[in-house]
């Protein structure tokens, strides 16, 4: 039992099996009686107009671009952080070279507009 | 069978039908739903082999990011979220080949070779292997480079996606 | 004795011992025990969600001068029974052309999410579910499962306004994760571990606090976001969309989402206590034993419950333009510059006696040029407005 992640394993089925036993229940006392009104689509009483997919920004996208790198960096930066005080200070200052080489394509990005809301 | 081989093999099943049926579903949300439990998966592997950090950075990275990417994506592109036709074309039978093919070609060479059945040697129970790893990323004379271009290769994606966007946006 | 000192591991092995005896492998008995332990545990964290939507209620009424629940027993404290009895007998409609498999998934994966953090949640020394030493990812990593939950509820309802509130979501918890997980870099920075129980050690001398109340600042702001409380409650924009991306939840699976939201900023407000408050430590009081050391951990968590719960019921929503600027330019930047600082500044002093002065000012200089560096900007903003003739409203945009 060297493993911690058997535990995890345990947590995230009963983790599963709590809502799913609590959904069943419901769905056992519920009573059950569909009828078209019941299940047309919910827009404040106004009869739906045309399906359910929208136009979205292409901004959105843009800003889970910038998400991912960042997100890729602070994975990196983690080792970095843990290991810093068993380590000369210049591996300080190469941590800190990696966060401005990434800080410098949020300015770009920011002075291209792509932070923008438009 | 112990234990152990019994996971793997529930995971293995659990990696290899879910990719499956990325490649079949009809529905495009459904194949990045699909995909997200290949993922969760590999996570799952990585865990077993005692590899916290490579789990999490998995689900982070790949689940918590890419994926999510790739639903936006669908998102706005698509406006009906479904192939209309078939996901197999004509050349099914030669593609189902290549594939037997390449199986069986890595099952020959795996099976010669001998690192296969080598043993990891058993870590101390005192050793934190993610401080370790920070000390491999910045040791001159281990893995500084690759880490420190892996920031310009991040930029370089940044900048990329950025000057792309901006074409987009004057067209 | 030797119960009060260390409960978990007396109930393990008594209970080890008693499955053992009946010829069971020690392998199995443990994960026989881990099942049962998890069953209670969850059990446990299940019942202090129904206590908490009594909690909520009852705050939120007083703070907008009400009285709250109080016919159901003493100060309606049984309200929330009715509630879930409510709950488990209102018909659940699937509406017209929803995806079902994803419709019924996705209160599954919110609620789940909540409850994994609490696996590493250090309560007292050893009343810790698992000390993972990947901490700090593992608690990002059931941040995204909970990013997940909320696009496949939008998604499958079949709905323009769950569809729109799960996209406003997801960007909103995707940009805020990025500070957050600084602040947890600076934490880590300074405990030199990634695991909760390292972190709640490293702050037998001074809580992170005082080391660095910026990241606290920092890591409370994104919170809030991630749980997409108010301020950041666009994503259920009463006015705008309805409730966002659980429009079309009715009943259980409804309250599932409810309760997983109480739930996780419970949480929060607990990962607050551990990082920046010294987790179980109260000025020596947790010397009495783990289970008091416990009960002061939940009394904490409880207080930044209720802080993010004042934040809430006093701050109104803001703009999604704001928020994502906010965000990208002004809390990010601002996040790895204090990330920065303090390897820098904690790295210069380690093992000195200077460290936790020295890393105090360097947040107080750094949170003064901020400020310093937000007026100059502004007045240059305003001065430009002025000058051009044009609304003052974009001006504030920063």
């Amino acid at each position: 039992m060297q493993n911690p992640w058997i535990y995890v394993g345990i947590f995230v089925l009963v983790g599963l099996l709590i809502p799913i036993a609590a959904i069943a229940i419901a769905a056992i006392l519920g009573p059950k009686k569909p009828n078209a009104i019941k299940q047309s689509t919910y827009e404040c009483g106004i009869e739906t107009v045309g399906d359910s997919w929208v136009q979205f920004k292409a901004q959105y996208y843009i800003f889970g671009l910038v998400f991912l790198v960042f997100d890729v960096e602070t994975v990196f930066l983690f080792p970095w952080a843990v290991s810093l005080n068993s380590l000369p200070l210049f591996a300080v200052f190469e941590g800190i070279i990696f966060v401005l080489i990434l800080l410098a394509g949020l300015v770009y990005a920011w002075k291209k507009g792509m932070l923008e809301w438009v | 069978m112990t234990f152990t081989q019994v996971l793997f093999l529930i995971f293995a099943a659990i990696i290899l039908g879910s990719a499956f049926m990325v490649v079949t579903t009809k529905k495009m949300i459904h194949a990045a739903f699909w995909l997200i439990t290949t993922l969760f998966g590999v996570a799952a592997l990585y865990a077993m082999l005692n590899a916290g950090f490579l789990a999490m950075v998995q689900i982070v990275v790949y689940v918590g990011a890419i994926a999510i990417l790739f639903i936006f994506a669908i998102m706005l592109t698509r406006k009906d979220l479904r192939d209309s036709d078939t996901p197999l074309n004509k050349n099914w039978g030669v593609a189902a080949l290549i594939g037997f093919l390449s199986f069986g070609g890595l099952l020959t060479i795996l099976n010669n070779w001998t690192g296969l059945l080598k043993e990891a040697p058993e870590l101390s129970s005192g050793m934190d292997t993610i401080s370790d790893l920070g000390v491999a990323l910045l040791s001159p004379n281990a893995y500084l480079l690759p880490f420190e271009v892996a920031s310009v290769l991040l930029l370089a994606a940044l900048i990329g996606s950025v000057y792309v966007a901006n074409q987009a946006k004057s067209e | 004795m030797e119960f009060w000192k260390d409960p978990i591991t007396t109930i393990f092995d008594s209970l080890l011992k008693s499955f053992t005896s009946g010829g069971m492998t020690e392998d199995l008995a443990t994960v026989l025990i881990y099942l049962i332990g998890i069953l209670a545990f969850i059990s446990f964290a299940m019942v202090l969600d129904i206590f908490l939507v009594w909690v909520e209620r009852k705050v939120v009424a007083r703070f907008q001068d009400r009285l709250g629940p109080n016919r159901i027993g003493p100060f309606g404290i049984f309200q929330p029974f009715a509630d879930i009895v409510k709950l488990l007998i209102k018909e659940d409609i699937t509406p017209f052309g929803a995806d079902v498999v994803l419709f019924n998934l996705a209160p599954i994966f919110s609620l789940m999410s909540v409850l994994l953090l609490w696996a590493i949640m250090p309560f007292a020394p050893k009343m810790v579910g698992v000390d993972l030493n990947v901490g700090m990812l593992y608690l990002v990593a059931a941040g995204s499962i909970g990013t997940l939950s909320v696009i496949m509820a939008g998604w499958s309802s079949n709905n323009k306004y769950a569809l729109m509130g799960a996209f406003r979501t997801v960007a909103q918890m995707v940009s805020y994760e990025i500070p957050m997980v600084a602040a947890l870099l600076v934490v880590t920075v300074l405990a030199g571990t990634m695991g909760a129980v390292g972190i709640v050690e490293a702050q037998e001398a001074v809580p992170f606090i005082i080391l660095s109340p910026l990241a606290f600042l920092i890591f409370l702001i994104s919170a809030i976001a991630e749980l997409g409380r108010s301020p950041f409650d666009l994503n259920e924009a009463e006015s705008e969309i309805v409730a966002g991306f659980h429009t079309e939840y009715t009943g259980m699976k409804f309250g599932l989402f409810y309760a997983g939201e109480l739930l996780h900023s419970f949480t929060f407000g607990g990962f607050i206590a551990l990082l920046f408050f010294g987790g179980h430590r109260l000025f020596g009081l947790e010397n009495l034993g783990p289970l008091v050391g416990a009960l002061i951990f939940m009394g904490k968590a409880l207080f930044f419950y209720w802080v993010i719960m004042w934040v809430k019921y006093t701050v109104p929503r803001i703009r999604v333009d704001h928020m994502l600027a906010f965000n990208w330019k002004f809390l990010t930047p601002l996040a790895f510059i204090l990330l920065m600082v303090t390897a820098l500044v904690g790295r210069i002093f380690l093992h000195s006696p200077w460290l936790a002065p020295a890393l105090f000012i360097s947040n107080i200089l750094i949170a003064w040029l901020t400020i310093e560096y937000l007026k100059s900007h502004a007045r240059k903003e305003r001065d430009q407005a002025e000058a051009s003739g044009s609304a003052p409203a974009t001006a504030t945009q920063h």
